[in-house]
C-alpha cells in the first residue's frame, strides 16, 4: 500500500463541469438575451441615419432633381411669398469660405506637423502644441466665431474673410494631427537611408517624409474640409448672411448652413423647401469630400 | 577632404555633404516649422486673451453674480446665466445617457465577433455618416420629423404622469426632449469610435483565456472585456460629454431658447452655445460683453471637461502600451 488511495480519486463526490452546451442554462439564455439587445441597438442607431437620409432625398430631391434644377443651384434666395428662387449664392459663399480657410490653415497644419512629427517629436514646445491641438479638436465651434468676432468682425465689420478665419481655426487641430500621425509612420531606416547619403533634415523630409505621408495627410486635410464645410455656428455672427452673390472678400456672405439655419424657422412653404435642398446639397459636398478622403488615403498598391 | 568626395563623384554616388546652400535652406525650413508649431500655442493663448479681453467689462460689472443669476434683460443690462448652464449641463447629461448607452453598445457590438467583416463594414459606415452630417441638417430633421413624432407621446405621458417632474410640462414644439435626443444621435459616433478604439487595445489572448475558462460571450465582455477596457470608454464618455456641451445649431433650433430652469423634459430651456447663436448676431455693445463672458464660461467648462477626457484617454494608451 503507499501513501496515497487510489481508490479515493473514483469515490470523488465533488460536481463535474458540464462541459456540453446547455441551451437553456440561465447564464446562456442571458447571454442570447444581451445578444438580441445589441442587435436592437444597433437597428436603432442606424434609424436617424436612414430617416435623414430619406427626408433629405424626398424633401430635398425634388427641387433638386426637378425640371428648376437650375434655377435652385443658381437663383437667388426667394424673399417671403415669392415662389421659386435658390441657392446660388449660398453654395459659392461656402466654397469660397472653406477655400480662404483652407488656404490658412492647410499649409501652416503641415508645417506645424513636421515640427511636431519629424523635427522634435518630444520637446517642450512640440509636446505642449499637440495637447492644445488635441484640445481644441473639442473645442466648441461657435467659440471660433466668438474669437473671430472679437479679433475681426469689431474692426472690420462682417466679411467672407472672418467667416474663413473662424473656419481655419477649426479645420487647424484636424490637419496637424491627422499630419503628424502620417508622418510618424514612416520608417525610421528611409529616414536613416537620406541621412546617411548627406541630406539635411529640410531634405529628409521634402524628399522622402512628406512624399511617403502624403496619402496620410491628404486624408486628414479632406476630413478637414469636409468638417469645415458642414460647419454653421462659426459662421452665424463672422460671415453673416447675404441675398446675393459674393463680389469681395470684406462683405457679409451667404453660406448654406446658414441659408438652412435661417429657412427652417420661416413659415413659408417654399423657404422650408429650400432648406431641405440646401441640406442635400450640404450633405453631398461634406460626404463627397469625406468619400475623397477615404480615396486618397488608401495605400498604392 | 575634397578628394574623397571626388572619389565618390567619380563612381556615380549621389552622396556628399551638404552645400552651404543646402544648410541655409534646413535652417530657415526648420525655424518656420518650429514657429508653425508655436503659433499653435499662440493661437489658443490669443484665443484666451481676446475673449477675456472683451469679456473683461462684463467681468467687472457682474462679478460671480453673472453664473448664478436668472435673468437675460437686455433693457435693464441684467445679465445672468445660471438656467443656460443648467440648461448645458442637463442636456449634455440626457444626451450622455442616451448616446453613451448605444456608443457603447455599438461598439461591443462591432469588436466582439458579433458580425462577420461585411456586416461590420455597414455599421462602421452608418456611424461615420452619423458623424458627418451637419448639426444643422440635424436641427432642420429635429424640427419636422423629431418634434412631431414625439409630440403625442410626450403628450400622453404628461397626462397620465404629469405629477412625475420630468414630465411636469408638455411639448409645445421645442424643447429639452428632442434637443437632448438629436444630441445624443450626434455625440454616438464620438463615444462609439473612441469605445471601439479602447475594445481594440485589448490583446485576443485575454479574450481567449476568458473564453478557455468557460465563459459565455457576455460573461468574457461584462467581466473581462468591459472593466479591461474601462478606462478607454471611460475616456469616449468624457469626451462624449465635452462635444455636447459644446454643440451649438442643432440645439439653438431645438431646445426653444427659453431661459428657465425646469426638470421637465418636455419644457423649453436654453443652453450657452444656443444663447450665443441667437442673441450674438443682433446683440448691442453692452449684450456683446456679457455673452463674451458667457463664452467664457462655456469655455472654462469644455475645457474642464475635454482636458479630464484626454488625460484619462493617455492613461488608457500608457496601460495598455507601456510608457510612451
Amino acid at each position: 500500500m503507499s501513501d496515497f488511495d487510489l481508490s479515493l480519486e473514483s469515490a470523488d463526490v465533488r460536481p463535474r463541469p458540464r462541459l456540453d452546451y446547455q441551451v437553456l442554462e440561465p447564464r446562456a439564455l442571458k447571454s442570447g438575451f444581451l445578444t438580441v439587445l445589441t442587435w436592437l441597438a444597433a437597428l436603432l442607431a442606424s434609424i436617424p441615419l436612414i430617416s435623414v437620409i430619406y427626408m433629405l432625398l424626398v424633401q430635398g430631391g425634388t427641387r433638386l432633381f426637378g425640371a428648376d434644377v437650375i434655377e435652385v443651384l443658381t437663383g437667388l434666395p426667394p424673399a417671403g411669398f415669392e415662389l421659386g428662387g435658390g441657392i446660388g449664392p449660398a453654395i459659392l459663399g461656402t466654397l469660397v469660405m472653406v477655400g480662404i480657410a483652407s488656404l490658412l490653415s492647410i499649409p501652416l497644419g503641415i508645417l506645424a506637423a513636421v515640427y511636431l512629427g519629424v523635427l522634435e517629436p518630444s520637446s517642450k514646445i512640440a509636446s505642449t502644441s499637440r495637447f492644445l491641438s488635441k484640445v481644441l479638436t473639442g473645442f466648441p465651434s461657435i467659440l471660433a466665431g466668438v474669437f473671430v468676432y472679437a479679433v475681426l468682425v469689431i474692426r472690420f465689420g462682417y466679411s467672407a474673410f472672418a467667416g474663413g478665419v473662424a473656419l481655419a481655426v477649426l479645420m487647424l487641430p484636424t490637419v496637424v494631427l491627422a499630419a503628424e500621425e502620417a508622418m510618424a509612420q514612416v520608417p525610421q531606416r528611409m529616414k536613416d537611408a537620406a541621412y546617411g547619403m548627406g541630406c539635411t533634415r529640410t531634405q529628409v523630409i521634402w524628399k522622402v517624409v512628406l512624399p511617403t505621408a502624403l496619402p496620410g495627410i491628404l486624408t486628414g486635410v479632406m476630413l478637414a474640409i469636409a468638417g469645415a464645410s458642414g460647419e454653421s455656428a462659426p459662421l452665424l455672427f463672422t460671415a453673416l448672411f447675404s441675398n446675393y452673390y459674393i463680389s469681395e472678400l470684406a462683405e457679409p456672405t451667404a453660406s448654406l448652413s446658414i441659408l438652412i439655419y435661417n429657412f427652417s424657422g420661416m413659415p413659408f412653404e417654399n423657404q422650408i423647401e429650400l432648406a431641405w435642398t440646401a441640406s442635400l446639397v450640404l450633405v453631398l459636398i461634406v460626404l463627397m469630400f469625406n468619400i475623397l478622403a477615404r480615396i486618397v488615403g488608401r495605400p498604392k498598391v | 577632404m575634397a578628394k574623397l568626395f571626388q572619389a565618390a563623384e567619380s563612381t556615380g554616388s549621389v552622396s556628399g555633404p551638404p552645400s552651404a546652400g543646402e544648410y541655409l535652406n534646413d535652417h530657415v525650413f526648420r525655424s518656420i516649422a518650429l514657429s508653425s508649431a508655436f503659433l499653435i500655442i499662440a493661437l489658443v493663448a490669443f484665443i484666451l486673451w481676446e475673449i477675456g479681453r472683451e469679456a473683461m467689462p462684463a467681468i467687472s460689472d457682474y462679478g460671480l453674480g453673472f453664473v448664478t443669476g436668472t435673468t437675460w434683460n437686455v433693457s435693464k443690462e441684467e445679465f445672468g446665466v445660471l438656467p443656460e448652464i443648467w440648461g448645458t449641463l442637463y442636456s449634455s447629461l440626457l444626451a450622455l445617457l442616451i448616446g453613451g448607452v448605444f456608443g457603447i453598445s455599438i461598439a461591443i457590438f462591432l469588436t466582439q465577433d458579433f458580425i462577420n467583416h461585411r456586416v461590420a463594414t455597414v455599421f462602421r459606415t452608418i456611424v461615420e455618416m452619423l458623424a458627418a452630417i451637419p448639426s444643422v441638417v440635424f436641427g432642420l430633421w429635429g424640427i419636422y420629423v423629431l418634434i412631431p413624432l414625439l409630440k403625442p407621446g410626450a403628450e400622453w405621458l404628461h397626462d397620465s404622469l404629469g405629477w412625475f417632474p420630468l414630465f411636469g410640462t408638455n411639448l409645445s414644439g421645442p424643447g429639452m426632449a428632442p434637443a437632448a435626443l438629436v444630441l445624443a444621435i450626434m455625440i454616438l459616433p464620438t463615444v462609439a469610435a473612441i469605445s471601439v478604439d479602447a475594445f481594440r487595445r485589448i490583446p485576443y489572448k485575454v479574450k481567449e483565456a476568458a473564453y478557455g475558462m468557460g465563459t459565455t460571450r457576455w460573461e468574457a465582455i461584462l467581466k473581462v472585456m468591459l472593466p479591461t477596457a474601462s478606462s478607454g470608454v471611460l475616456a469616449a464618455l468624457v469626451l462624449g460629454f465635452g462635444r455636447a456641451l459644446g454643440e451649438t445649431m442643432a440645439l439653438a433650433m431645438l431646445i426653444g431658447n427659453a431661459n428657465q430652469i425646469s426638470l421637465s423634459l418636455f419644457s423649453p430651456a436654453n443652453t450657452l452655445a444656443s444663447l450665443l447663436a441667437s442673441n450674438f448676431p443682433e446683440a448691442g455693445r453692452v449684450e456683446v460683453q456679457a455673452l463674451m463672458y458667457a463664452a467664457l464660461v462655456l469655455l472654462a467648462i469644455t475645457f474642464l471637461v475635454n482636458v479630464a477626457g484626454l488625460a484619462v484617454q493617455q492613461y488608457t494608451i500608457r496601460k495598455f502600451e507601456g510608457k510612451k
